[in-house]
């Protein structure tokens, strides 16, 4: 699907349209808001800012859906950035006694940069992407889902593309929320293969026992590794990666047949090229902000969406909707749409959305805000079933 | 437990429940009162003893041989508590087990008091002590570790003998401790994750659904981890009654004292700022600094960027050796724009990071520069990073070719190496410096950057040593011993000359190591 032509200098136009029509706020809310449960969770959350001319403001925060609603469409901002729930509203942390403002809880977040694989990418490089490396994010986020389920029993997590070059995972349970710094670089560590700065060229070590945790990455890798590596990437037709993969290799083996010792070369340089980057910082922090879901991307226009992982291997980042593309759908609704409507919703232009490419994002959007609210509902049967109450 | 030896009787009955075993979680302050110098002596070696820990800590592995011999020593030295059993009832001169464990216990309480003012200071003190109660649980034998766990409540379920055999393969698979044998015969816990972070962190467990599965044998980091959180929250609390502490003028000043003292020397307070100009930074690199910033500038220098971990070392860095915040800006502002920054995204997204290492921006803390322990123990560097120790971070093949790239001559290359090997990268630095200064052996031991810079303009102006201290920390507890008896006989006024004796012999302690 062809998106319009963006062009940067258009965002003011588009802007104010996206905000007032297609910003999906009451999902929005509805998630940020986690059911109401604990008390000022939404008042007390930390909104920033990025403004036209680069103009950056933190500490925004608001009591109600209307009022973040409002100062957006006030102001249009380029970016936004969620970050944690504080002790107090964040937009009057000036008046709090010094030390006793401080960030409480947030989701678990990771961020998966395609920069970050630069050294092993021979179609791209720096802020560019296309199809072929374009593997390398669909064996993260696999690798990356299955372990915070699975291993760490977190069951509430939201991918995001970022609109340009990576994806964002935000980890939305309540045990996640409640994370100490500590944990957060724990779980990150846990997570983490990729060893060694500029000056390490040999990077995955593996060493006898295989932690199950390794098995599992192992075996998504292996399902993806021999179209990636061996034709997308051409690993081993194009010297310099065929210098790459020899650096690897312990001098010992390299003029002998595969012995014993070194057993799991292969599987090391398979994990080098295709294993998850994660930068620990990002996910450390309890106060660091990160980029909010149906966020625009200045550069190239495109909403940051949540990204359904049951249609994970058709995922196509060029296919992701642009602002302009969007905002012209609003006039000119793609066809078949009409018919389907009720006279009712053709009449709520709240929902205006529905009209564009954006909707079915909305709609998954929503299916994880029930699978929340489900959970919670459960919590609550089960915690008065243990009162015995009625 | 009999103590025949005791010299005080206690009429509180949970003191002396409290004294009743080696080991302990400090969960209830001492509630008896104690003479003034005691209490400095107390502290005093206290904060010795976890000094030395923290030196054992980078120098060797944590509970190896050498390093459990080094620490005893430092125990029986210094008069602590050391091993459980010991048997009281055989005539020893010096302190009964009973008063090793009181000294234990109120001096623990009284370096919170000195140590729970900021972060860092708190971040510190709860790692020695983590790692001195690491080495004393371990010494316990399996029974009083299996009594400690249950009288500090501590019970983790155990999972079925169906589930284990269930979970046999992953399990022994997730840790090379972990053997079929050890899956059959002893009791797995079930455990949120939450309260193992260290066994998670280094993937040294299986992990399901949020739990990790620990053998009865590694319970000790869960206990480590409780006794952190627990020591972290009193500190918090501590931290609260400060301001009625710090009203009595006996012991402000210790407590002061105290505190600025385990760091030594921390390179914040700028000396010769302005002295060096940014022209000579090209060849002081060459010359005097270490293996890790040469590198960085280096690096600098050549990608016109560094990212965030590099600027912050480096960074800092230069601010330690007397860069000033106008030069520092030109400095990083002059090499980025030669790269892909222009000037405004400099003064956009970088100027303000430099205005915020020399406290100028946010809130408004002085930065100090990175110490080698912090270097090589925190922020390790990833995918683009040049920062961290080259001993600890490189690959040995490429530290051998810049080393021989830098004019290290082979057989000083091979020792370096072997000390990487032996994982002493401070004193493979050292050697870098002995190496590359055309010295025998350096008259000083490496724990910082800023220091080799300075001993290194020291060397190459003309070698104007320092007067060391010779007090071996033997005599050093001795002379603190006696003066500070000496400050309590005499009267308030007297009191500030005895302290600052002993103050001085405390800063001499930490200069030798």
């Amino acid at each position: 699907m062809p998106s319009s032509d963006y062009d940067s200098a258009c965002l003011p136009d588009l802007l104010p349209l996206y905000y007032r029509r297609l910003f999906p706020f009451s999902q929005y809310y509805r998630w940020l808001n986690y059911g109401g449960v604990q008390k000022n969770y939404f008042q007390n959350r930390e909104f920033s800012f990025t403004l036209k001319d680069d103009i950056y403001v933190r500490y925004q925060s608001f009591s109600t859906q209307n009022e973040l609603e409002k100062e957006m469409q006030k102001v249009n901002p380029y970016k936004i950035d969620i970050g944690a729930i504080y002790s107090h509203r964040p937009n009057q942390h000036n008046t709090v006694k010094s030390g006793t403002f401080q960030a409480l809880e947030k989701e678990l977040v990771f961020d998966i940069d395609m920069t970050d694989y630069d050294d092993v990418r021979s179609c791209c490089s720096a802020a560019d992407i296309c199809s072929k490396c374009w593997t390398l994010m669909t064996i993260a986020i696999r690798i990356l889902d299955r372990a915070l389920r699975d291993d760490f029993g977190f069951q509430h997590l939201l991918w995001v593309y970022s609109g340009r070059r990576g994806v964002h995972c935000w980890v939305c349970d309540e045990a996640a929320r409640k994370l100490s710094v500590a944990a957060r670089s724990a779980v990150a560590e846990y997570l983490s293969l990729i060893k060694g700065g500029e000056e390490m060229v040999k990077k995955v070590v593996l060493m006898d026992p295989i932690h199950p945790f390794i098995r599992e990455s192992l075996n998504v890798v292996e399902h993806y590794f021999p179209r990636y590596a061996l034709q997308d990437q051409d690993i081993l037709g194009r010297k310099e990666s065929v210098d790459k993969v020899l650096a690897l290799v312990p001098e010992d083996i390299l003029f002998t047949i595969r012995v014993s010792k070194g057993q799991y070369f292969e599987k090391e340089i398979m994990l080098q090229y295709c294993y998850p980057r994660l930068d620990v910082n990002v996910s450390k922090g309890v106060n660091h902000l990160l980029k909010s879901p149906f966020s625009v991307h200045p550069k190239t226009g495109r909403i940051s969406v949540p990204m359904d992982l049951k249609e994970l291997d058709t995922f196509d980042p060029f296919a992701v909707p642009t602002i302009s593309l969007i905002c012209e759908e609003l006039d000119r609704p793609r066809t078949g749409e009409e018919e389907e409507k009720s006279e009712e919703e053709k009449l709520l232009f709240f929902t205006d959305f529905k009209r564009t490419s954006l909707a079915k994002y909305v709609k998954y959007f929503d299916q994880f805000l029930d699978g929340m609210a489900g959970s919670r509902k459960g919590d609550l049967l089960r915690k008065s079933d243990l009162q015995k109450e009625f | 437990m009999q103590f025949p030896s005791r010299r005080r009787k206690n009429n509180i009955n949970p003191q002396t429940e409290l004294y009743g075993h080696a080991l302990q979680f400090y969960g209830q302050p001492p509630l008896e009162n104690i003479s003034l110098s005691e209490f400095e002596t107390f502290a005093v070696d206290r904060l010795k003893l976890l000094k030395t820990i923290e030196n054992l800590g980078v120098s060797y592995v944590k509970l190896s041989e050498q390093y459990a011999k080094k620490l005893e020593t430092e125990f029986k030295n210094l008069n602590f508590p050391y091993r459980p059993d010991a048997d009281d009832r055989k005539i020893q001169s010096g302190p009964s087990e009973y008063e090793k464990r009181r000294k234990d216990h109120i001096s623990h309480f009284i370096l919170r008091l000195a140590y729970c003012q900021t972060e860092d200071l708190r971040r510190w003190f709860i790692q020695q002590e983590v790692d001195l109660f690491r080495y004393r649980f371990n010494d316990l034998p399996p029974k009083h570790k299996l009594e400690f766990l249950h009288r500090n409540n501590l019970q983790y379920d155990t999972i079925s003998v169906e589930e284990k055999k269930t979970l046999l393969d992953k399990l022994v698979n997730s840790s090379y401790a972990v053997s079929g044998i050890t899956v059959e015969d002893q009791d797995f816990y079930k455990v949120p994750f939450q309260d193992a972070l260290d066994l998670v962190r280094t993937r040294k467990v299986y992990l399901k659904a949020g739990y990790v599965y620990i053998p009865h044998q590694d319970i000790v980091t869960i206990v480590l981890n409780d006794f952190r959180t627990r020591l972290s929250k009193a500190l918090a609390l501590t931290a609260r009654s400060l301001p009625a502490v710090h009203s009595d003028e006996r012991l402000q000043p210790l407590l002061n004292h105290l505190s600025h003292a385990y760091v030594g020397q921390d390179y914040s307070i700028q000396k010769n700022v302005g002295k060096i100009s940014l022209e000579q930074i090209d060849s002081l690199s060459g010359k005097s600094f270490p293996l890790c910033m040469r590198q960085l500038h280096q690096n600098l220098r050549e990608s016109h960027h560094l990212r965030h971990g590099g600027r912050m070392q480096y960074g800092l860095f230069l601010k330690g050796i007397g860069l000033s915040l106008e030069q520092a800006l030109q400095f990083w502002r002059s090499e980025f724009i030669r790269g892909k920054v222009d000037a405004d995204k400099f003064d956009k997204a970088y100027a303000y990071g430099i205005r915020h290492m020399f406290g100028k921006e946010g809130k408004r803390a002085d930065y100090t520069p990175y110490s080698c322990m912090k270097v090589i123990l925190s922020n390790p560097p990833s995918q683009g990073d040049h920062h961290g120790c080259p001993f600890r971070h490189s690959d040995p093949e490429l530290l051998k070719q810049k080393l021989q790239f830098y004019k290290v001559s082979p057989s000083g290359i091979s020792q370096i190496l072997e000390l990487v090997k032996g994982m002493h990268y401070q004193l493979a630095c050292q050697k870098y410096f002995e190496l590359t200064h055309n010295i025998e052996e350096a008259s000083f031991s490496l724990n910082h950057p800023n220091q080799y810079f300075i001993e290194s303009q020291r060397v190459l102006g003309g070698g104007k040593d320092i007067k060391r201290e010779m007090d071996t920390p033997q005599r050093s507890q001795d002379n603190a011993v006696a003066k500070g008896s000496g400050a309590a006989r005499e009267a308030a006024a007297n009191a500030p000359q005895g302290l600052a004796e002993m103050t001085e012999d405390l800063d001499s302690f930490f200069q030798d190591a």
